[in-house]
C-alpha cells in the first residue's frame, strides 16, 4: 500500500511538472509581454528603455531559460508578483482558495447527497414513474448551461424577488455569519444543480447493477428487510465505482466554479485564473493554474486511497494490503 | 447461407429500431432536433419574407417588444432577436457538430492504436488519456483561446481572416474532447484483436493498418456513434461557454454563447433576452443526450435490460 502510494505521488508530481512546462509556453504564447503593457502605460519609454527593461527582468532569454529561472525561484518559494493586484501571487492566491474550498465543498457535499438520495430512489422504483422523473431531473440537470442557469437565478432571485444578492461575499461594511451564508446560496444553488445530474445517473446505475448480484437474492431469501438489504448489502458495494467517478469530477466541478464565480464575482480560484489571464498577469495566471491542477490531481489520489479503502478486494501490494 | 447472412443485417437493423423507438424521449429528441436544425438554416427565407436580416440595427426601436415584425423582439441594438437565434443556431450546431465528429476521429485513431498494438505504448496512450481527462479543463481551454496565433507563427492574413473563430474553437474543443471516445474503442479493440478471424488474416499475412481498418473499425462503430452523439452535447455547452466568455465564437459572427454576453448587463431591462439563447442551449443539449441515450439502448446488445 505504501509503495503504491508513493508511486502515486511520484506520477502526480510528475504530471505537475509536465503542466508547469505546457501553461509556461502557453503563457509565452498569450498576446504581449508585460514589457508590452509597461510601454502602453507610460508613453515615454523609449525602444531603447524597452530592450533595457526586457534584459533586466530576463525577458530576452529563450523560453527554456525563463523557465528555468521560473522554477528555481518558485521552488525557493518566490511565487512573483502580481501586477493586478499589486502584491505577491502567493497573497492573492491563498484567500481566493479558501473561498473556492468553501463554494466547492458545500456544493459537492450538497450534490452528492441528493444524487445519492434521488439515485437510490430512483433504482429501487426502477421503471415506474418516480425513477422516470427523477432520470428526466438528472438529464436536463446534465444538459443545462451553467452560466445561463447562473444569470436566470441572479434574474429570478435578485432582480425579480429581491431575495437574495447576486455578487460578492459580504455586504458593505462586511457582516456576520448569516450576511455571508446569503451571498453563498445562489452560486452554491447553481454549482449544485449542475453537478448534481451526472452523480445522480452513476449512483442509479451502480445501485441498479448491484442489485443485481446473487448475494443480494440471497440477503432477500434469508428475510432481510428492503431497508436492510438496500442500504446494508448492496449501498456499500454500489459505492465503490461511484466513489472514484465523483472524484474524478473534480476537474469539471472546478470548471464550473470557475464560470459561477465569475458571474457572481465571487473572490475564487476560479474568477483569479479568468482575471489573470483576461489582465495578461502572467506570474499570476501560471500559478493559478498549476494550483487548480494540483488539486485535481490531489482528488485523483484521494480516489484511488478511498477505492482500496472501500473495496478490500483491492490490494495494491499482492500481499493483501 | 448467403440469404440468412444478408438478412441477420436487416432484421438486427429492425430489432435495433424497435429499441430505439420504445425510447420515447428520444424519439421526441429527434424531432425536437429535426425541427431546431430545419429553423435555423430556413433562416434566409426569415430574412427574405421579413425584409430584414440578422446584423440591421435599428437604434430606434431598442429592446422592443416581440411584434409580428420582430417574433421575439429586438436586442440593444435593435437586431431581430428572432433572426439572430436562427443565426446563431446554424454556428452553434455546426460547429457542436463538426467539433464532435472532429473529436470522435482523433479519439477513435488514439484508441484503435492503443487497443491493438498493446503493451507498453497502450500503457502510454492512456496515462495520457487519463492525464488529460484529470485536468482542470476550462481554465486550459481560456488559455488555449486566449493565445495569440501570431507567435505560432500562423501568417497574419489567416490569423485574422472572419472565420477563425470558428476554426479555433472547432481545434480546441476537438483537442480535449476525444478521451471517451479513446478509453472506449480501446476498450473493444483490445477485446477483438483476440477473436479468431483477426488472427486468422494475421497469419494470412494482413497488414496492421489493414486489420485496424477492415477487421476492427467496422466493429466499433456502433459504440463511436453512441459515444460521439453523447458528446455533441457537451461540446456544445463548452462552446457555448467558451463563447459567452469572450473566447470562443467572436461577433459579429452570433452564437447562442456570444448572444449571451452581453446579457448579465441587461438583466433587469431585458431578461427575455438572456433566457432565449440560453434555453435553446439547454433544449438542443438535452435532445442530444436523450438521442444518445436512445442509441446506446438501440446498438449496444447489453442494454437490453434497461
Amino acid at each position: 500500500m505504501t509503495r503504491y502510494l508513493l508511486d502515486r505521488m511520484v506520477q502526480s508530481v510528475a504530471v505537475l511538472a509536465i503542466m508547469s512546462v505546457v501553461i509556461f509556453w502557453l503563457m509565452g504564447l498569450m498576446p504581449g509581454d508585460p514589457i508590452d503593457l509597461m510601454i502602453s502605460a507610460d508613453p515615454r519609454l523609449t525602444p531603447e528603455d524597452a530592450a533595457r527593461l526586457r534584459e533586466l527582468h530576463g525577458l530576452d532569454l529563450p523560453i527554456s531559460e525563463r523557465y528555468l529561472n521560473w522554477l528555481t525561484a518558485a521552488l525557493s518559494g518566490d511565487l512573483g508578483f502580481s501586477r493586478l493586484f499589486a502584491m505577491p501571487v502567493l497573497e492573492a492566491v491563498l484567500p481566493a482558495l479558501g473561498n473556492t474550498v468553501l463554494l466547492l465543498g458545500i456544493s459537492f457535499v450538497l450534490a452528492v447527497a441528493i444524487a445519492f438520495l434521488s439515485g437510490i430512489a430512483a433504482a429501487m422504483n426502477q421503471h415506474r414513474k418516480l425513477d422516470y422523473a427523477i432520470n428526466l431531473l438528472a438529464f436536463a440537470a446534465i444538459s443545462i448551461p451553467s452560466f445561463w442557469l447562473a444569470l436566470m437565478m441572479i434574474t429570478l432571485f435578485s432582480v425579480t424577488l429581491g431575495w437574495l444578492p447576486a455578487s460578492g461575499t459580504e455586504s458593505v461594511g462586511g457582516g456576520g455569519f448569516l450576511d455571508k451564508a446569503r451571498f453563498l446560496v445562489l452560486p452554491v444553488l447553481t454549482l449544485t444543480i449542475v453537478s448534481f445530474g451526472s452523480h445522480t445517473r452513476f449512483v442509479r446505475a451502480s445501485m441498479i447493477e448491484t442489485l443485481r448480484q446473487d448475494y443480494i437474492r440471497t440477503a432477500r431469501a434469508k428475510g432481510a428487510g428492503e431497508g436492510r438489504v438496500v442500504f446494508k448489502h448492496a449501498l456499500r458495494n454500489a459505492l465503490i465505482p461511484v466513489v472514484t467517478i465523483l472524484a474524478l469530477d473534480f476537474g469539471f466541478l472546478f470548471s464550473g466554479a470557475l464560470i459561477i464565480e465569475t458571474i457572481f464575482a465571487y473572490p475564487g480560484m476560479g474568477k483569479l485564473i479568468f482575471d489573470a489571464i483576461m489582465g495578461n498577469d502572467y506570474n499570476l495566471a501560471l500559478v493559478t493554474l498549476l494550483f487548480a491542477t494540483a488539486l485535481t490531481l490531489f482528488c485523483n489520489l484521494a480516489a484511488d486511497l478511498a477505492y482500496a479503502w472501500l473495496d478490500p478486494r483491492i490490494s495494491y501490494t499482492g500481499d493483501g494490503a | 447461407m448467403i440469404a440468412a447472412a444478408t438478412a441477420a443485417p436487416a432484421s438486427s437493423a429492425r430489432h435495433a429500431w424497435r429499441r430505439f423507438a420504445r425510447h420515447r424521449l428520444a424519439l421526441a429528441s429527434v424531432l425536437v432536433l429535426a425541427l431546431l436544425c430545419l429553423l435555423a438554416f430556413s433562416a434566409p427565407l426569415f430574412e427574405l419574407a421579413l425584409g430584414t436580416d440578422s446584423e440591421r440595427v435599428n437604434l430606434f426601436s431598442r429592446l422592443a417588444p416581440p411584434s409580428a415584425q420582430a417574433f421575439l423582439g429586438t436586442d440593444e441594438l435593435g437586431r431581430d432577436m428572432f433572426l439572430r437565434l436562427l443565426e446563431g443556431g446554424q454556428v452553434s450546431l455546426l460547429v457542436g457538430l463538426t467539433a464532435a465528429v472532429a473529436a470522435a476521429v482523433i479519439g477513435t485513431f488514439i484508441g484503435l492504436v492503443a487497443g491493438y498494438f498493446g503493451g507498453r505504448f497502450d500503457a502510454f496512450l492512456m496515462r495520457f488519456t487519463d492525464g488529460i481527462i484529470a485536468l482542470p479543463l476550462l481554465p486550459l481551454l481560456i488559455v488555449l483561446a486566449a493565445i495569440d496565433l501570431d507567435k505560432l507563427g500562423i501568417p497574419a492574413a489567416i490569423a485574422n481572416s472572419e472565420n477563425i473563430s470558428l476554426y479555433r474553437i472547432v481545434l480546441i474543443v476537438a483537442l480535449v474532447g476525444w478521451t471517451t471516445v479513446a478509453r472506449l474503442v480501446r476498450g473493444a479493440a483490445l477485446s477483438i484483436r483476440e477473436r479468431e478471424y483477426v488472427q486468422a488474416a494475421k497469419v494470412q499475412g494482413a497488414g496492421s493498418w489493414r486489420i485496424m481498418r477492415v477487421h476492427i473499425l467496422p466493429n466499433l462503430i456502433s459504440p463511436i456513434i453512441v459515444a460521439t452523439t453523447l458528446s455533441v452535447g457537451n461540446i456544445i455547452l463548452l462552446e457555448s461557454v467558451l463563447s459567452f466568455l469572450g473566447l470562443g465564437i467572436q461577433p459579429p459572427i452570433p452564437s447562442w454563447g456570444n448572444l449571451l454576453t452581453n446579457a448579465q448587463a441587461l438583466i433587469s431591462t431585458a431578461p427575455l433576452l438572456a433566457f432565449y439563447p440560453g434555453f435553446l442551449i439547454l433544449l438542443t443539449v438535452l435532445a442530444f443526450n436523450f438521442l444518445g441515450d436512445g442509441l446506446q439502448d438501440a446498438l449496444d446488445p447489453r442494454a437490453v435490460r434497461r
